[in-house]
């Protein structure tokens, strides 16, 4: 399978490694990766500050670098959600091709599990982990079943979790408050900065209760939002992004 | 906006770091937690939601057909109806009623419109004397604050500054803090008050178009003492509050207490229709920006709203903050997004952020802080996932930032900048260049730092080494 990867911008410049262990985990489940240094940013911070024209740039700029590509798999669930959702808020990727070129981009774990049908790539990760909820992995992708759910709501894919138990020696802790916001929220973390840490301190609070040595999630912006913090507070469990567990082999 | 009128600078000023955050958080969660204990038993919820929603997007999309049809079956049933351009004319509506007949005692139950227009102010200063008999509500009027949520207005407080307060204005014992001698203490005040009443004030939460009634819901009977005890009833609610039909009434009773509190069914539902025998009922109809509102393809979803008050207690940000961080409007999601459509009218009112005395000079402020609320959102979306009417708050939010430019003009030259920088990649990747470069520094927290409001809550993260582009450039190469 050719698969385009996906780097959101922030990976590319802050989170180099999860990038890296995506490529290695795609390669081991038999995809030809293919990468694209011109990529840049799908717009996602743009649109969620109200710079629609700006965001509007950037989506166009990022469905032109993609066109050419079959499956497009990013390890951000947010980037994944903007692509797939809100482009079409902006004005762009509204007709064909663009609604057929979203609805090819995936988020890492939903590529492996529904696309691929692979669920076990035989990493080993012998410790204790509690999987934080990306909110657009979960509400806006459909990846996992939200908390509020009512008993009729349709069947989730639970492709994190999924994949998680396939790991050798991975005990998978839970936390109290299974789907609560990390509170980094792109902008709203700089902008409300103190509120931010509050909901960041509360869930490494609930995932260290859980037992938890590691936090990981399909979205390596919150894990980073959450090992700033526990640099701050010098405790809780150490945020490690899904791929990356999924490429150790320790 | 100077920084201290910042919805955050209030939130923390109003709910500070330690055991009152721990308990306004848990508090509040708690309800979330009752919510999915009672909607899990519910097997066709998620369907239940769909036709709520389809109901109320009918009842918008044929708002005046309903209206006139509602005014004529009330009209029949012997009601008089008044109706009123904006919280102003409400309040002056209601103020003559109550002059023409000498009413001075008013007894009110709680209606977040009449907390829009501040009408106890209104009618305090014209000489009548409004008693709030929700007692959350009257809790706040006692202590002479607003409510701080839309169904459990108190719940910012304390029971133990329950009992300091009830002790100073109700001559309760010292350290009475228990809820039930509490809550006793305050319905014997209240009950010598509802049998001096003149008049009692209600809202309404749902008005049946085909049989002109109004419905009330509450779970302290407050309002059915309020409506059968005096002679004069008047109930004040907003445009959209009108359903086709008796029988859509079944699917947002199933969903309304079910998602404000998870109990099946509110404790008191009582229909009314026509005034008791004896007595007059007076039906105010409020706009105050609701047509307007309407006329907004993606904002008028928020008419929808049944203030359940769901969205307030699953909101992460909300319970951090507490509501009265988010100014004069209702707080929460459903206030943030109400905000910047209803905030300036709140200020005319006289209620800016600040609850200052001179509207004028208060009601540019009022509105850049309003514009402002949809920021305070991490778009996490469990608001939407809550709502029984599924209203999609966290989309209103994100379509309110573009549409009312809520960052402020330094914001939109960064943003610009940025992008520039966004659509060239190598001139990007020499920008990282330059940014690995200066990391030690970056992580200062220094003054003019601009990675200081990260690092107010964070350190930076571990030294990228060089970016994904740069080594598989380096290993294509």
């Amino acid at each position: 399978v050719d698969v385009a990867l996906f780097v959101p911008c922030y990976v590319d410049q802050f989170a180099p490694g999860v990038a890296r262990a995506t490529l290695n985990v795609l390669r081991r489940a038999g995809c030809t990766v293919h990468y694209d240094p011109e990529q840049t940013c799908c717009g996602q911070p743009f649109l969620n500050a109200g710079a629609a024209r700006e965001a509007g740039r950037l989506a166009r700029r990022h469905l032109q670098r993609f066109a050419a590509a079959g499956a497009v798999v990013c390890p951000s669930a947010s980037c994944v959600a903007t692509v797939r959702l809100r482009y079409p808020d902006v004005g762009v990727g509204a007709a064909w091709p663009g609604t057929e070129q979203r609805a090819r981009t995936f988020e890492l774990s939903e590529f492996l599990v529904r696309e691929l049908g692979c669920t076990d790539l035989s990493a080993r990760f012998p410790h204790r982990v509690a999987l934080l909820q990306s909110c657009h992995g979960l509400r806006d992708l459909g990846l996992a079943r939200a908390s509020e759910s009512g008993p009729d709501a349709a069947p989730s894919l639970n492709s994190a979790e999924t994949l998680l138990r396939a790991v050798a020696g991975l005990e998978l802790c839970a936390p109290a408050r299974a789907d609560e916001c990390c509170g980094f929220g792109g902008a709203f973390s700089v902008k409300f900065p103190q509120l931010s840490g509050r909901m960041g301190r509360a869930r490494l609070q609930d995932f260290e209760q859980s037992g938890a040595e590691f936090i990981t999630s399909t979205d390596a912006s919150c894990l980073l939002h959450l090992d700033g913090i526990r640099r701050r507070t010098g405790h809780g469990p150490r945020p490690m992004h899904l791929a990356e567990i999924l490429d150790s082999r320790s | 906006m100077k920084m201290r009128d910042s919805f955050e600078a209030r939130a923390v000023a109003g709910l500070p770091e330690g055991a009152r955050l721990a308990r306004h958080d848990a508090a509040v969660f708690a309800l979330r937690g009752q919510r999915d204990a009672a909607v899990a038993a519910v097997r066709d919820w998620e369907a239940l939601r769909e036709r709520a929603a389809a109901i109320k997007a009918h009842a918008l999309d044929h708002l005046d057909l309903l209206l006139e049809r509602f005014e004529e079956k009330a009209r029949g049933a012997g009601a008089f109806l008044h109706w009123a351009q904006d919280g102003e004319a409400m309040n002056a509506i209601v103020a003559e009623l109550l002059a023409a007949r000498g009413a001075k005692r008013v007894v009110k139950s709680k209606s977040m419109l009449t907390e829009e227009a501040g009408l106890n102010r209104y009618l305090h200063a014209r000489g009548a004397e409004v008693v709030d008999t929700d007692l959350g509500e009257r809790i706040v009027q006692l202590g002479e604050e607003r409510p701080s949520h839309i169904i459990v207005p108190a719940i910012h407080r304390s029971r133990g500054e329950v009992g300091a307060l009830f002790q100073r204005t109700l001559g309760t014992p010292p350290g009475m803090d228990d809820p039930e001698q509490l809550a006793r203490a305050a319905r014997s005040d209240l009950r010598a008050r509802f049998l001096a009443a003149d008049a009692g004030i209600t809202g309404a939460n749902f008005a049946i178009a085909e049989t002109g009634s109004i419905v009330v819901v509450t779970n302290e009977g407050n309002a059915d003492l309020g409506m059968s005890l005096p002679e004069l009833h008047i109930a004040c609610f907003g445009i959209e509050k009108v359903i086709p039909a008796l029988a859509d009434l079944g699917v947002f009773l199933r969903l309304l207490a079910r998602s404000a509190t998870g109990q099946p069914l509110s404790a008191y539902t009582s229909m009314v229709t026509g005034p008791r025998a004896g007595g007059e009922l007076h039906l105010v109809l409020v706009d105050n920006g609701r047509s307007e509102l309407l006329a907004d393809p993606v904002q008028r979803g928020a008419l929808a709203c049944i203030r359940c008050g769901a969205c307030l207690n699953t909101c992460p940000v909300f319970r951090r903050a507490g509501g009265h961080a988010y100014g004069p409007g209702a707080p929460g999601p459903i206030g943030a997004v109400l905000a910047p459509a209803l905030g300036g009218r709140n200020a005319r009112n006289g209620r800016g952020p600040r609850g200052g005395r001179n509207a004028r000079s208060g009601s540019g402020r009022a509105q850049n802080f309003a514009a402002s609320l949809p920021l305070a959102s991490s778009l996490c979306g469990s608001c939407s996932a809550v709502c029984p009417v599924r209203i999609d708050l966290h989309g209103q939010l994100l379509a309110w930032r573009s549409a009312r430019r809520s960052g402020g003009a330094v914001e939109r030259v960064m943003l610009r900048a940025a992008a520039a920088l966004m659509l060239r990649p190598r001139l990007l990747a020499f920008a990282g260049r330059v940014l690995r470069r200066l990391w030690r520094p970056l992580g200062w927290r220094i003054p003019g730092n601009p990675a200081a409001p990260w690092l107010q809550s964070r350190e930076l993260p571990p030294h990228p080494g060089e970016s994904f582009r740069e080594s598989w450039q380096r290993e294509t190469r």
